[in-house]
């Protein structure tokens, strides 16, 4: 429970950042999702042995993060915390994989090892992407950006509910927690019987609460409908943060630029 | 402005288990009164709150809200007309921020625009709240929270307000401030509330809920004063009306 604590309190914070007033910050969210798709997108479409390619991607989170002011060794810390995982699913390539591809003097590094720091690399390109897109613009920001993008309402709306009830419900599972826990006399772990009957709890409590949620929204005429009170305006400033970005990402897919950096350095120096 | 007024006829109500909450209760409440409903816990306050904005339908009796008897028909309007502030203010809060869901029954009720913003500002400008417009509501402390929450309801222009235990569970300076807040609202208000000194100091008229029966309806004060009657229905007199516990003890010490 304390991790999940700490997760979301994580959460609050990244959206503590979302409230900062630079230029990237007042951009429309939908610039800065479509921006984030089109990254992803390019970084996963490489094949699977490259690594290289991959560094100059690092150009997006290095800019954005100075442009919009976010703490980058608070960022690399949420990163990291995602590499464990990352790494469960990428240690078996090494062994699936012997193939030899790389002859470094006596030292051989076999394909597997080479898709293998692909992966992570590609990982932390992407989440990290993704958590300067929260840090940016809000997770609220970025659910109505996907409804004015076409999502059906009903799931943004879903989205949002969860975001802001998930914070209240946690603290109740905190608090139920702790409540065993105290009167647990030292012993560790979960019973299968305690469990159960601290998750049903929290699930009815879940349930009374979205019961009594309804009703507020009823006082206050809800008809089913959720009206927005000043949709943001997509407008040269968007569309050229989204041109620009674009062209930058697909430049970097085509060109293999530590090549050509290479290259041209070999070229100059004969 | 006969659409302030309250008029609950032999109102019943018995839940799906059995449980009979209401067994009967009857008045009528006119404009500009302000009434605590007052009872133990389980005594069938909040069945009746629930009722007013027809959340919950009468087993059997009949409710009207000013000129409309309360139907499926008639429900919209009602639900305008009262503004029902509830005792969790985390079940009342539930957009990403305080500005939009205050702005929530005003864009519900068909406002746009620039009227939107004007009802949106007065309401937290009255229960001072103005600083908070762009905070999400999970960075409020408690009594932020409540005023927020009044703060949603007002924001509906409502004409009847009802408030399910206003002061609970928020410090005493906070406590001050909500009374403050409610005392300016001038349409007619009802209450539910444990807190008997606040009832003493906002509402002249106080009903006594006793097990789904109305025990007593009259001047507070005169209510207050029935000691036997309290101590029946699990109640107890408010703590101004006692003595000063400090004069009391120096009074016995001199005494000795």
């Amino acid at each position: 429970m304390r991790y999940i604590d700490g997760a979301v309190r994580d959460f609050k914070d990244l959206d503590l950042l979302a409230t900062g007033e630079t230029t990237i910050h007042r951009l429309d969210a939908r610039a800065k999702v479509v921006v984030t798709l089109v990254f992803i997108l390019s970084v996963l479409s490489f094949g699977k042995y490259e690594v290289a390619a991959l560094f100059p991607f690092f150009i997006y989170p290095a800019v954005m993060m100075a442009l919009g002011n976010l703490p980058a060794g608070y960022i690399a810390k949420k990163i990291v915390f995602v590499i464990p995982f990352v790494l469960a699913v990428a240690i078996f390539n090494p062994l699936v994989d012997g193939q030899l591809m790389i002859q470094l003097g006596p030292f051989g590094i076999t394909g597997g090892w080479v898709s293998c720091a692909s992966i992570i690399i590609r990982s932390i390109l992407t989440v990290g992407a993704a958590i300067i897109l929260v840090s940016l613009t809000g997770f609220t920001g970025i659910c109505r950006a996907l409804e004015q993008l076409g999502m059906p309402q009903a799931f943004a709306v879903q989205l949002l509910f969860l975001y802001r009830y998930i914070f209240v419900l946690t603290e109740e599972g905190g608090r139920a927690s702790r409540a065993r826990e105290l009167r647990s006399c030292g012993k560790k772990g979960l019973s299968l019987a305690s469990y159960t009957s601290l998750v049903s709890h929290l699930l009815l409590r879940t349930w009374e609460r979205a019961e009594r949620i309804h009703i507020a929204m009823l006082a206050r005429g809800f008809t089913g409908e959720f009206h927005t009170i000043h949709p943001k305006r997509f407008g040269g400033k968007e569309i050229s943060f989204v041109i620009a970005w674009s062209a930058i990402f697909i430049f970097i897919r085509l060109q293999d630029i530590p090549q050509l950096i290479g290259t041209t350095v070999m070229r100059m120096i004969s | 402005m006969s659409h302030h007024i309250v008029d609950i006829i032999d109102l019943c109500h018995t839940y799906a288990d059995g449980t009979e909450a209401l067994r009967g209760v009857s008045f009528r409440i006119t404009h500009g009164e302000s009434v605590a409903v007052i009872g133990a816990n389980g005594a069938g306050k909040s069945t009746l709150l629930l009722h007013l904005n027809g959340y919950l339908t009468a087993t059997s009796g009949a409710i009207r809200i000013g000129d409309f008897p309360l139907t499926k028909g008639t429900l919209p309007e009602i639900r305008r007309t009262v503004g029902m502030v509830f005792h969790d203010p985390d079940d009342q809060l539930f957009m990403p921020t305080v500005f939009e869901d205050v702005a929530f029954g005003p864009l519900n009720l068909g406002l746009m625009g620039a009227d939107v913003d004007q009802r949106v500002e007065d309401a937290l400008e009255r229960v001072g709240a103005a600083h908070l417009r762009t905070r999400p509501p999970y960075r409020l402390s408690g009594g932020e929270k409540k005023r927020v929450a009044i703060a949603t309801v007002l924001a509906m222009a409502p004409d009847i307000l009802v408030m399910d235990e206003p002061t609970s569970g928020i410090d005493p300076y906070g406590r001050r401030q909500l009374i403050k807040i409610i005392k300016e609202f001038t349409h007619t208000k009802i209450f539910t509330s444990h807190d008997l000194d606040m009832v003493l100091e906002l509402c002249p008229r106080t009903i006594i809920l006793h097990r789904g029966l109305i025990a007593a309806d009259g001047p507070t004060e005169e209510v207050f004063l029935n000691t036997a009657l309290l101590a029946q229905c699990h109640l107890e007199q408010p703590l101004s009306m006692h003595g000063c516990l400090l004069c009391h003890r120096k009074g016995k010490e001199a005494a000795a």
